[in-house]
């Protein structure tokens, strides 16, 4: 007769026990700082230089270096952190909150800002810098020396 | 001679998540024959492998499986790391062990509760999965992940956990362990637990060995094989005695999965208390050339995995041999002579994973 009530002591600890479940979205989870949820990216940082493009393994991630944008396929991303681990400028960074959900495939695509023209040459300005190289380069050939 | 009729089982069935589909023959509620058919979830990994580089080729041989992503991915570095013939750091090794028996622990309590769900005990269910959640979230503030875990690379592993972190994972584990000795009481004792799990679909000793059973199905026929002795990762210098049953029926099959998840708690406290300082990882410079093979013990038995190498950035091939592959065999020959009403619960006894097996 014993043996049909071993599960009594589970059954009545429940039956006075609060909830183990959360009342979600009520209350909200608390993620751990380490937790891979979305990939977000800095752009104004970015330097276009596709790396994360080239090390995505699900092909989510475009970069268009000439129009200066940055694109995520949010649903074909895995969260495997890969590209994080491989971003030279450390731009791109994974938050702990998972992408929202979508009915459709949505594809972000997020824009650098313009790049500064780049500054007029004057016979000054070009004097400055040769002088600069030369220093340069003597500097390197008394290093070696 | 009965009449015999065929009833289609699968690959949509309400106790098993996994695409199998059987052609069950029977005479009246006894099976005479089952015919398997299996191919729904083939994804064409082991392909990709001409594709992608070889050091991101991790993050796919993980998601060949979601319950022992964490061993796909390692032992397909273990075999990459064979092939460039490095030594990785201890502490690399040690974290691969601890992840390891954490995924050991967490898979069986699912079967746990598969089991439960199987045969009908809705409550008991509740309580395995309950504990597995656990895990999980210990999982997810280590790695990041809850069921992929992205760790592992060729060289070591990508993240360390902390002293106060392991010894948190510990106090966790110390509880679990307790929760789980009176779970134990239900699942080994219970009259009505044990009338649907005795006795049935026996594997005797010689069958196993004929059929090539592997992992807690040859265990629990009384075969002390366990890939874990022969030493990968940090095992070389871990004690444990490898987890065997005698009476070759579901009973055991569950007797022996109950018992490891005790054991890998076991194997985890040494770890933690043995794991020495020091790098994660090691850098790998060059592209491989050879290869390798590699055997892990997976929850559900052992794997195996192969490399070959050509020098460029893709490898010629990779193969993965799962542990479900080789108990569909002994699966089929349980399910002879078996009643109608056992079979979901014959076929879960293998803790089948299909989605390994078809990659």
């Amino acid at each position: 007769m014993a043996s049909i009530m071993k599960f009594t002591s589970f059954a009545l600890k429940n039956l006075f026990s609060k909830p183990v479940t959360k009342n979600y979205p009520a209350e909200e989870r608390e993620y751990p700082a380490r937790a891979r949820g979305s990939l977000q990216c800095k752009i104004e940082d970015c330097i276009f230089c596709g790396m994360c493009q080239r090390k995505c393994p699900s092909g989510a991630i475009t970069v268009d270096r000439k129009a200066r944008q940055w694109s995520i396929d949010r649903m074909g991303c895995v969260q495997c952190e890969n590209c994080v681990n491989h971003c030279p400028k450390s731009c791109l960074k994974m938050d702990v909150h998972y992408s929202e959900p979508d009915y459709n495939k949505v594809v972000t695509t997020l824009e650098g800002p313009p790049v500064a023209p780049k500054p007029e040459l004057t016979p000054e300005k070009i004097a400055e810098l040769k002088a600069a190289a030369a220093a340069k380069k003597a500097a390197a050939a008394k290093a070696k020396e | 001679m009965a009449n015999r009729s065929v009833v289609p089982f699968g690959p949509q069935h309400p106790v098993l998540p996994e695409p199998i589909h059987l052609d069950l023959v029977l005479e009246d509620e006894k099976i005479v024959e089952a015919i398997p058919k299996i191919g729904y979830v083939h994804r064409g990994l082991e392909k990709l492998v001409e594709k992608r580089d070889f050091n991101d080729f991790v993050y796919i041989a993980e998601r060949t499986c979601g319950i022992c992503s964490f061993m796909h991915g390692m032992g397909y570095v273990e075999a990459m790391e064979r092939i460039f013939d490095a030594e990785i750091p201890p502490r690399a090794k040690y974290l691969r062990t601890i992840w390891c028996e954490m995924s050991r622990i967490h898979s069986h309590l699912l079967w746990l509760g598969l089991l439960a769900d199987g045969f009908g005990f809705e409550a008991l269910f509740y309580q395995c999965w309950r504990m597995r959640e656990k895990v999980l979230d210990m999982f997810e503030e280590a790695t990041g992940g809850r069921v992929i875990f992205s760790v592992n690379k060729i060289g070591g592993v990508l993240k360390d956990m902390p002293k106060e972190m392991l010894a948190k994972f510990v106090h966790n584990f110390n509880e679990i362990e307790k929760e789980l000795k009176d779970l134990t009481e239900v699942f080994l004792t219970d009259y009505s637990v044990e009338s649907r799990l005795r006795g049935v679909g026996i594997l005797t000793r010689d069958d196993a060995i004929r059929l090539g059973a592997a992992g807690p199905m040859m265990r629990a026929s009384g075969i002390s094989i366990d890939t874990r002795s022969i030493g990968y990762a940090a095992y070389e210098d871990i004690d444990f005695d490898i987890v065997t049953s005698n009476d070759c029926d579901s009973y055991a099959r569950c007797e022996v999965r109950i018992k490891e998840i005790f054991q890998s708690i076991e194997i985890i406290r040494q770890a933690v208390e043995k794991i020495p300082g020091g790098e994660i990882s090691i850098d790998i410079k060059g592209n491989p050339k050879g290869e390798a093979f590699t055997r892990v013990e997976q929850p559900r038995g052992e794997a195996i995995y192969y490399c070959r190498a050509n020098g460029t950035k893709f490898l010629e091939r990779f193969r993965i041999r799962t542990p479900t592959f080789a108990n569909l065999t002994p699966m089929l020959y349980t399910l002879k002579g078996a009643e109608l009403a056992d079979v979901p619960l014959l076929i879960l006894t293998i803790d089948p994973c299909i989605s390994c097996t078809e990659r």
